[in-house]
């Protein structure tokens, strides 16, 4: 699964993307963030506030209980700020 | 009224307003209401020396897609533009450009408010402040006020 990150969520991360293999137990959204929390201290910065994250599913909007099966890329992003 | 598909393009490029809106209504004799809007990069009071506008490429022109199509669906529209641009802008410079055109005024003005609070709050993009002092700036922060005028709709 791909794993893509924008704005301040790429830079406390520290790239832009990755491949991962879904760890076992890790079915949505917000279980994939707390596990990304747990591996490194950029990680941690980056997903302190899970709440805050917003994340997207090949590319739509989806909301943070979303599973994520069958999805081959995920992105986590900070709220837009664009227009 | 004819089939139509939305103008939608994400660019590093400035954009002519102008000649945007001319596109929409050249020779053609339905249209009585274009709205054009243009949003613009602010200096914020002379601090700022630049924006640097970050995207997530493909996502960016679906989520724009998907707003236009729901304001062609809410709206009689004759014709629809949304060109967001990406990179470093200067003060002064264009960043977006929404264009509407229908026969009257009211679903022209309104399905262009509901286009640029929605590009706001739903289209990937995120703003980087770059200050004259040559530091590099904080991201900007969501607005609250943003949310809620998009939740209006």
């Amino acid at each position: 699964m791909k794993l893509r990150y924008f704005a301040w969520v790429r830079e406390r991360v520290g790239r832009d993307e990755e491949e991962i293999d879904l760890p076992d137990g890790v079915a949505d959204i917000a279980g994939l963030m707390a596990w990304l929390a747990g591996r490194d201290e950029g990680y941690a910065a980056a997903f302190a506030e899970p709440d805050v994250i917003r994340a997207a599913l090949d590319q739509t909007h989806v909301d943070h209980d979303a599973s994520l099966a069958g999805s081959r890329e995920v992105a986590f992003f900070p709220p837009m700020t664009g227009g | 009224m004819k089939p139509w598909n939305p103008h939608i393009r994400v660019q590093a490029e400035p954009f002519d307003a102008a000649h945007e809106s001319q596109i929409l209504t050249a020779g053609r004799k339905d249209v009585g209401a274009v709205v054009t809007f243009t949003g613009l990069c602010r200096d914020e009071g002379g601090r700022l020396a630049a924006l640097e506008l970050e995207h997530y490429p493909g996502m960016a022109e679906a989520e724009i897609s998907r707003i236009a199509g729901q304001a062609k669906e809410r709206w009689p529209l004759l014709g629809l533009t949304a060109i967001h641009r990406t990179g470093r802008i200067a003060p002064g410079e264009p960043i977006v450009l929404v264009v509407t055109a229908s026969a009257h005024r009211k679903a022209a003005f309104e399905a262009a408010e509901f286009l640029m609070d929605f590009l706001k709050t739903r289209a990937p993009f995120w703003k980087k402040e770059h200050h004259k002092d040559g530091a590099s700036g904080e991201w900007v922060d969501a607005r609250d006020a943003d949310d809620d005028a998009a939740g209006r709709w």
